[in-house]
């Protein structure tokens, strides 16, 4: 059943958008900046004009203003009301739209303590950390019980470990409300790791529309490959089924050990930035470890690209610029390898 | 307030009255009629007071300022509020109140005296056009200077756009429109004076021009305090009621 259609949708940024996202569905709308996803996210909640029509579950809303479209928006710099208390900006839709009786206090304080927020209810929202704006935020959007949630890279000024959290409390959320979701993101990794399906946008239009694996592993457009980077491909020449749901598959002279599913394996793939370097011996088991040589590094907007030669095969890895300076890496420096079974993608 | 910036702020002001109670005293002024000493500028102002001149004067004005600076203020509010708000009533005001501001509210003064006549409404009309324009302004800066996004915040959670402008646009211009309040409270206090000493023959400027005629320094000088401690009480009334309405989120 559809959740959110978009059919033919344009004004000056997007170019006839055409989406169907399911009801319930965690849609992640990933591109560069600039590409048009915060565009895509307004013309949905209806805060800018556009051609074309938007649907919710099959009723069209296009003559409709954004205070009737019932949907809960998590803004990238938030936008919490600095002059409300945590608990006034949570219960603000609710007050906006009259619906204020014990019901609603009750749900109030329902959101408040499952997010954590119940010791921080009635503090301004200035005094808040990171992490507690962003719960408050997204509480907030879920107050009035909407019937799609919207969140525009609602966690890009976190650190690492409080992003990570969040985003796993958000999966669960939806999941839990089943609650349709459009969330808009840069990052790849949060992409790959929250999605159900991801809408790479570039240049205004929607290049491909897929499940994560298939837009990181089949990208389905110049563009898309370029922003995501080029998998690593290792064609398999033998298979050996192992012990304990493993195989190993030869490809030239490299040796690869893969999680085996009985299937014929085609060809195994990995992402640059899934392939793990260091300069000393990489701990754990000793499965798919080896020993390259760097032949190229080239620096690009934050991260470098470094090719290396391992046993006759060109593999690319990405760092961070910064980490590669860290770790000094120099053309024709030796460096172990590790291409950790999790990431790598079995092509059957 | 810690004893050191009390001392700081109180000790200059002694010091000045000190300073001009001996220069009077010993006669160091050309003539010390043109220079009585700060005690007997009391003297006078109590005096003043007893016989009601002073208290009668005062009221006056008081009165006229009240009601020039709330009418000015609140249609100032008004309007800033609808221009800040509305495209379109910025577009139909926007040339009008630009042509408008750069007038010095004292320049309406002739004007004034022929269209309303010298009456009680003259120097209200003088103190309404000295607000009306900087709380204009001001409310118009900073409703712009809301960030769109809070609006759109509001707008997605279901608010209507007067529910917007009650709770969520005038709280966040609150900062700017008291910026407003603040220098138009003083400032009615200066041009109510200047109103009553070229046209009205009742209130504090009035007193001053009377007590100037009759060459009664003494009584200049209590005038011109009486002045100087309305425009502090009304500026440090708006800094308190701005510090309480915002000072939680500021």
């Amino acid at each position: 059943m559809p959740g959110i259609e978009l059919r033919g949708v344009s004004n000056f940024i997007l170019h006839n958008i055409d989406v169907t996202i399911h009801d319930g569905e965690f849609l992640v709308v990933l591109g560069p900046n600039g590409a048009g996803k915060t565009t895509l996210l307004n013309v949905i909640a209806g805060l800018i004009p556009y051609e074309g029509t938007v649907l919710f579950n099959g009723d069209g809303i296009d003559g409709l203003p954004p205070y009737r479209r019932n949907i809960g928006y998590v803004f990238q710099n938030l936008a919490l009301f600095p002059h409300l208390s945590v608990q006034e900006n949570v219960s603000f839709g609710l007050n906006a739209q009259s619906r204020n009786g014990e019901d609603s206090e009750a749900r109030i304080n329902r959101l408040l303590d499952d997010w954590g927020l119940g010791s921080v209810a009635h503090r301004h929202v200035g005094t808040l950390s990171g992490g507690e704006r962003q719960k408050a935020a997204i509480a907030r959007a879920l107050a009035t019980q909407p019937q799609a949630l919207l969140l525009d890279e609602p966690f890009t000024s976190l650190d690492r470990g409080t992003s990570i959290y969040l985003q796993r409390e958000i999966k669960a959320i939806q999941q839990k409300l089943g609650i349709t979701t459009v969330y808009v993101t840069h990052n790849q990794r949060e992409a790959e790791e929250m999605a159900d399906r991801i809408a790479v946008i570039y240049d205004g239009a929607i290049e491909q529309l897929a499940l994560p694996e298939d837009v990181f592993f089949s990208p389905g457009t110049k563009h898309i490959a370029e922003f995501i980077g080029s998998p690593n491909i290792f064609p398999c020449d033998t298979h050996t089924s192992l012990t304990r749901g493993l195989a190993e598959i030869r490809s030239g002279n490299l040796t690869i050990v893969i999680p085996d599913d009985g299937e014929t394996v085609r060809k195994v793939a990995i992402l640059p930035r899934d392939v793990y370097l260091s300069k000393t011996p990489i701990p754990g088991p000793d499965i798919n470890r080896y020993i390259g040589r760097i032949d190229r590094l080239t620096p690009s907007q934050g991260h470098t690209l470094i090719q290396l030669q391992i046993v006759g095969h060109t593999v690319l890895a990405e760092q961070p610029t910064e980490i590669a300076h860290r770790m000094g890496l120099a053309v024709g420096d030796r460096v172990h390898v590790a291409l950790m079974l999790k990431w790598l993608k079995v092509l059957v | 307030m810690n004893k050191s910036s009390f001392l700081s702020g109180v000790l200059p002001v002694l010091i000045l009255l000190g300073l001009w109670e001996t220069f009077a005293r010993l006669h160091l002024a050309p003539s010390s009629f043109f220079f009585p000493p700060f005690t007997e500028v009391v003297r006078e102002f109590f005096s003043l007071a007893a016989n009601g001149v002073l208290g009668e004067n005062f009221l006056s004005s008081l009165i006229r300022v009240l009601i020039g600076f709330t009418a000015g203020s609140l249609c100032g509010f008004i309007i800033g509020t609808l221009m800040g708000w509305k495209k379109v009533a910025a577009n139909a005001f926007g040339p009008v109140i630009s042509l408008l501001y750069p007038i010095p509210a004292l320049g309406w003064l002739p004007l004034l005296m022929l269209w309303i006549g010298i009456n009680e409404l003259l120097p209200i009309a003088i103190v309404f056009i000295a607000c009306f324009f900087p709380v204009c302004y001001n409310t118009i800066t900073g409703i712009k200077g809301i960030d769109n996004n809070y609006i759109r915040a509001a707008r997605t959670l279901g608010a209507t756009e007067w529910y917007i402008l009650a709770y969520v646009i005038i709280p966040l211009a609150l900062p700017n429109i008291f910026t407003g309040l603040r220098l138009v409270s003083g400032m009615a206090w200066r041009v109510i004076i200047a109103a009553e000493m070229v046209a009205i023959p009742t209130g504090i400027g009035s007193l001053l021009m009377q007590a100037e005629s009759l060459v009664r320094v003494d009584i200049i000088i209590v005038c011109l305090i009486v002045l100087s401690v309305m425009c502090f009480i009304f500026e440090r009334f708006f800094i308190y009621m701005e510090h309480k309405m915002t000072v939680r989120w500021r």
